[in-house]
């Protein structure tokens, strides 16, 4: 599965996307396929303020329990309510409908500190 | 055997009863009188309606299926699953103590509280710590007291606000994050070295005066012994920490060395784990905490204590993080493990260290060849093996599920999480050589099929009443009740 070009990812194996000043975030081809099937999402509560690297979701899998952190600093105006009946969504659309939240970004600059695509990718290979 | 999947509740047929109670020859109530009519259900509560020998037949189908330290070989890594003797179960059934009550008061219970007293001095002494609550109902219980005890030290020297971590290196147990959290620390992570041990130079970049503790097992979830633990104990100590064992892996070390010695302030110990009492179904276990001096002011109450030939449970203790359990906690746990310890004696539990770690060693030179060894050293009871790159297509969980059908109870799988597709086996003491030669000639068996003929490994087990379960859609769509009886 290929990295979509306009996201921004983290070392942590989170993405970003921009929307207008927003930015709509989930884990990573590569973080579902560690993990296995994913069984459950504990989602943030509507309105909390995060920071960048804050743990702020929890996925468990048949293996483990695992933090999701923040990508960029924010307050979470959304989050993906269809995970909560349909984990799976992870596994089979890491990248569209196995979103997480979105975050109204307190500083889009931090944008620029995450991977590109190709970066991630050579992230990836060299793990 | 149709009825063999059967649930209680779906056997039966109404007004059938195991047993049939006489009628009372006192005088009763009307349950409305005792409980406020609103409290009352209106309904019969659906219970299983069943004869004696429906009863009988059905718990020993499930008896049958079940496996356990009793059936076979069982190396679950971490968890110490070895022999538990019967001489355990004898004295626990001593019907002076079997039949004891904790409301017959310390007059009568002389005792209950003289076996409590003892163990307690027994196991200070093998850990070399000043004093001890055996209160705590399992590991985990024991973690938690022990942070609290930090806890409560800080408060009591005004240093709470600025103390709020406990560093963890990233092979910890997973309750130990669990624990420090719970009780209000804030969790900072440590990362191993390729040895497998702390990372030094990772730890010295996070010690300050922030710092309340750190908490380490030793050996560590990989087996390995932390060789640098005396440095550690010193650099924790010297900003003002303390160090926090965790005690699940003593049977690696018991008789040989004594944590206090190495700079240990708190231990928990596994009673179930090192100590043969009986595990696995969900407890009951015992964690009892020892501490060094400066943290025994704060110890659960009630305390046991001696004066003169008596024996006393002693509540008087202003300074107490307070009851962590009803009465003495798991008291039979304690009878088994004293009659353990009590039976083998020093020799003897040195002896069940020694073998541990050569049974543990044997094993791993053998399956070394076969198997991914990520951390290549000597190990003390336990090692890690690595199920990744076995075979194309081929995981950790699909080698445990071949295992069973071997008649080997699989290992723990996926644990530690620096392991990638972890396989952690523990054979402990109580198991032979000609067993271990067995359980490696299964495992070595099994990484020959995995390149030859994979799918009898996906498919696993063959040879069990039912074959591989789907615990991805357990997980996802959980069934708890039987469906409801017209």
């Amino acid at each position: 599965m290929a990295y979509p070009e306009k996201f921004r990812y983290s070392k942590e194996h989170e993405w970003v996307k921009q929307e207008d000043g927003k930015a709509r975030m989930g884990i990573t081809n590569y973080a579902q396929d560690e993990l296995g099937d994913v069984v459950y999402v504990e989602l943030p509560a509507m309105g909390a303020k995060v920071k960048a690297s804050d743990s702020f979701i929890t996925v468990e899998s048949v293996k483990a329990a695992s933090d999701v952190f923040a990508p960029v600093s924010g307050k979470v105006v959304e989050v993906n309510r269809e995970l909560e009946s349909h984990p799976e969504l992870v596994n089979q659309s890491p990248h569209e409908r196995g979103w997480m939240a979105v975050l109204e970004m307190a500083n889009p600059d931090e944008l620029d500190k995450l991977m590109t695509a190709e970066e991630y990718e050579e992230y990836v290979g060299e793990l | 055997m149709k009825r063999a999947g059967l649930t209680i509740f779906d056997q039966g047929a109404p007004g059938r009863r195991a047993l049939r109670i006489p009628g009372s020859d006192v005088p009763t109530e009307p349950l409305n009188k005792l409980i406020p009519e609103g409290l009352l259900r209106k309904t019969e509560p659906e219970l299983p309606e069943v004869s004696q020998i429906e009863l009988v037949r059905h718990y020993t189908a499930l008896s049958n299926k079940n496996f356990g330290v009793d059936t076979g070989v069982y190396p679950l890594g971490s968890c110490t699953m070895k022999y538990n003797p019967r001489i355990n179960e004898e004295t626990a059934r001593i019907p002076q103590l079997a039949l004891s009550h904790p409301f017959q008061g310390e007059e009568l219970s002389q005792g209950n509280l003289e076996l409590i007293y003892d163990l307690a001095e027994i196991l200070k002494a093998i850990v070399g710590l000043h004093s001890i609550t055996l209160q705590p109902a399992a590991g985990a219980h024991g973690e938690f007291v022990g942070m609290l005890l930090i806890k409560k030290y800080f408060e009591e020297h005004g240093e709470l606000d600025k103390r709020k971590v406990i560093l963890l290196p990233d092979s910890a147990h997973g309750t130990n994050p669990a624990s420090a959290n719970i009780a209000g620390f804030t969790v900072v992570e440590l990362p191993s070295d390729e040895r497998g041990m702390v990372n030094m130079t990772a730890l010295k970049e996070r010690l300050n005066d922030t710092v309340a503790g750190i908490m380490l097992t030793v050996p560590n979830t990989l087996g390995i012994f932390e060789e640098d633990i005396l440095e550690i104990a010193r650099l924790v100590h010297e900003v003002g920490g303390f160090c926090y064992l965790d005690g699940a892996n003593l049977n690696s070390i018991v008789g040989r060395v004594r944590p206090g010695d190495f700079g240990i302030d708190i231990v928990h110990f596994n009673l179930h784990k090192t100590f043969s009492t009986p595990h696995g179904g969900g407890g009951p276990g015992a964690g009892p905490v020892a501490v060094v001096e400066k943290l025994a002011p704060y110890l659960p109450v009630p305390a046991v204590v001696k004066q003169g030939d008596k024996y006393l449970l002693d509540d008087d203790r202003p300074k107490s993080i307070g009851r962590l359990h009803s009465y003495y906690g798991n008291f039979g746990i304690l009878v088994r493990a004293y009659t353990y310890i009590r039976s083998l004696g020093d020799e003897g539990m040195s002896a069940v260290s020694g073998n541990a770690v050569l049974n543990a060693n044997y094993l791993m030179n053998k399956l070394k060849v076969h198997y991914k060894l990520p951390f290549d050293r000597l190990c003390k009871h336990e090692f890690v093996l690595s199920g990744k790159d076995i075979a194309e297509g081929i995981h950790t969980m699909d080698i445990a599920k071949r295992l069973i059908d071997y008649g080997i109870h699989p290992p723990t799988v996926y644990f530690p999480l620096i392991v990638p597709e972890a396989l952690m086996i523990e054979p402990t003491e109580t198991v032979s050589k000609e067993e271990l030669d067995e359980l490696a000639d299964a495992y070595i068996q099994i990484s020959k099929e995995a390149k030859e003929n994979p799918d009898l490994l996906k498919t696993a087990p063959h040879n069990m009443t039912v074959g591989r379960l789907d615990d991805v859609k357990a997980a996802r769509e959980p069934v708890l009740r039987s469906p409801k009886k017209n």
